[in-house]
């Protein structure tokens, strides 16, 4: 920045011969920087493209039965999407219940109870979280929490909960470790973060007068959270929880260790599933260039990648009419 | 609900002892309890991952792990093609995403007068953060891998520049949204062109917040797994070329942990161990980094 006006100044003598190299340059600038912008979203339409493409052949084979189908047979060439979609749905939802409530706890606590030392070093550690790169949780979760959730939650889950009507389904089975409810659980250690850190900046950036008037008429933390903050930041919480929801659907490593890999459709969470990505990540290093089986795994991954697409579109509108509010 | 209607006899009956009064405290214990509840489980599992890496993963560590490859089960081997591996396609795809990143967050920042077009390419590069990794794996499985007819470390870098790319973007953007409008109007004033306004002086004057930004990508990249075992696949042998299968960490991790050898497993937690120090010393580096030059200023 300093030496800008002595090196301008060298040129100060051919001032026409400086315009045109600067419109030159400008416009030589100008298409680089649409070009590097315009690649991106060559390389967006490229993907969805090119997996639409690439599973043409099992669309076409199955038609939209595809997606109603629990089939998944190599042997016979049957396939079909309908286990590994319920299984990524089952897994993200089980990933929200409890992501969604440490994250605004998380979050609550950040912003309103933490003394301001602890604050910034806590803020970092849960950013860390998200740091550790998700293989990490995989293996994590394949030798620590798959044999915790088999000797001590998933028992206790039967035995008090096995037996309510209704919920009681969900728990039921064999406790083997692994199975859709440990694969959520993975999940919503991964994505708490995301979704706190969202929260964390909408709930410091509403306007303090509003939780001062608040607090003033003597209400509580809480009821500053529930009645004033909530409701004003309602849309970008939202857009968080659906950015964490986007994370959690196409999260692959981590879940391939602990979600049991058994093409299943169950009410119990204890049961072994998959997910697409898992299934994908497990099934492709078998499937020979050209297979039908390849065609259906590249179908897959467009039905994830329509399923991510408008999660994130979702996130990305709530966060910006959060942002205006 | 209303706020206006409830809270001023809340205001007068907090030091009562009515019920109702009762009831509010107890409310504010019970979350107040919760949080904090919610905070120490949040970090007891950070410190869990972090604690179990250490004890299962110092144990392998020796010197043996970053002069050898990978071998048989019982062999004996390192991680040396691994490590190399990674760095190779990590770094590579730093140096595509870094020039292709910066050019679209300055795009996305100073060329608005493209209205419509802009929106979109901020709107496909919000996307493609978030896209799942093993989507853009086998994009480029597709369009790199099939037509040339084997895995290769070329197409592991690519795929890894299409996840760092839009990490780039985002903080370039946001970072030289912060510039003062006075420097840049000082600068066109002095009578530089456009190009040299943002370069010499938007960028320059933005470069602590990018270089965070860019820090913040490697550390990303450096741990994805599921866009590699697609593209590069892994490589038992010393390999550096980048026409051939080439090994990373996070893949020889994810085979070696799956394994049923004791000693591939015990160099997956060796490898798990040396991957998250790594990715999270840069994290903590970049937010130095920012703390220390990220205004704008």
């Amino acid at each position: 920045m300093m030496e800008l006006p002595s090196s301008l100044a060298a040129h100060d003598g051919a001032v026409s011969d400086k315009n045109t190299r600067g419109q030159w340059g400008d416009a030589l600038f100008g298409m680089v920087a649409r070009l590097a912008g315009w690649s991106l979203l060559a390389v967006m339409a490229g993907i969805i493209l090119v997996l639409v493409w690439g599973g043409r052949q099992a669309f076409l084979a199955f038609g939209p039965a595809f997606l109603t189908s629990t089939a998944w047979n190599p042997i016979s060439h049957h396939f079909g999407a309908a286990t590994s979609i319920f299984g990524t749905l089952v897994t993200t939802a089980v990933a929200l219940v409890f992501a969604v409530p440490f994250a605004f706890g998380v979050a609550f606590w950040l912003v309103e109870m933490a003394p301001p030392a602890l604050a910034r070093f806590i803020e970092t550690a849960v950013q860390l979280l998200a740091a550790v790169p998700s293989i990490i949780f995989g293996m994590w979760g394949f030798f620590i929490v798959v044999p915790f959730m088999a000797h001590h939650v998933e028992p206790a889950a039967t035995h008090y909960l096995g037996h309510v009507p209704g919920i009681g389904l969900l728990f039921r089975g064999a406790p083997y470790g692994t199975g859709l409810l440990t694969g959520g659980i993975i999940l919503a250690i991964m994505v708490t973060p995301f979704i706190c850190s969202v929260m964390t900046d909408v709930f410091v950036s509403i306007p303090a007068v509003l939780k001062e008037s608040a607090f003033g008429l003597g209400a509580t933390r809480w009821e500053v959270m529930r009645q004033v903050v909530l409701p004003w930041s309602r849309q970008a919480v939202m857009g968080g929880i659906m950015l964490g929801t986007g994370r959690a659907l196409g999260e692959t490593m981590a879940v391939t260790f602990v979600i049991g890999n058994s093409n299943r459709l169950g009410w119990s969470l204890f049961a072994p599933g998959n997910t697409i990505a898992s299934l994908i990540a497990l099934e492709f290093p078998e499937s020979a260039a050209g297979s039908l089986k390849l065609s259906a795994l590249l179908a897959l991954g467009a039905i994830l990648m329509v399923i991510s697409f408008v999660t994130l579109a979702c996130s990305r509108i709530f966060l910006q009419r959060g942002a205006v509010n | 609900m209303s706020v206006q209607k409830t809270l001023p006899e809340a205001g007068r009956g907090w030091q009562r002892g009515g019920a109702q009064a009762m009831r509010r405290r107890l409310v504010e214990r019970l979350v107040s309890m919760l949080c904090n509840i919610a905070t120490v489980i949040v970090l007891f599992v950070l410190f869990s991952i972090l604690w179990t890496l250490v004890t299962r993963g110092a144990a392998g560590l020796s010197l043996n792990t970053f002069l050898h490859s990978t071998g048989a089960p019982g062999s004996g081997g390192g991680l040396a093609n691994a490590i190399a591996g990674s760095c190779e396609q990590t770094g590579l795809a730093a140096l595509i995403g870094t020039p292709v990143g910066m050019m679209t967050g300055i795009y996305l920042s100073e060329f608005g007068q493209d209205g419509r077009v802009v929106q979109l390419v901020r709107f496909v590069s919000d996307m493609l953060l978030s896209v799942p990794s093993i989507l853009v794996g086998l994009f480029i499985y597709l369009i790199v891998v099939e037509p040339a007819g084997h895995f290769s470390g070329m197409a592991g870098t690519l795929s890894l520049a299409v996840l760092f790319i839009p990490i780039v973007v985002r903080t370039t953007e946001d970072m030289l949204r912060l510039v003062p409008r006075a420097m840049r109007e000082a600068a066109y004033a002095l009578g530089a062109p456009g190009w040299r306004v943002i370069l010499g002086v938007c960028l320059r004057a933005a470069r602590g917040g990018i270089m965070t930004g860019i820090l913040l990508a490697l550390a990303r990249i450096s741990g994805e797994t599921a866009p590699l075992l697609f593209t590069s696949l892994g490589n038992l042998n010393w390999s550096t070329s980048l026409g051939a299968p080439m090994a990373s960490l996070p893949v020889t991790i994810y085979q070696y942990a799956g394994s049923a050898y004791d000693d591939w497993v015990q160099m997956a937690w060796t490898g798990a161990l040396l991957i998250t120090v790594a990715v999270l010393a840069t994290n903590i580096l970049a937010r130095w980094w920012l703390t220390r030059n990220g205004s704008a200023q």
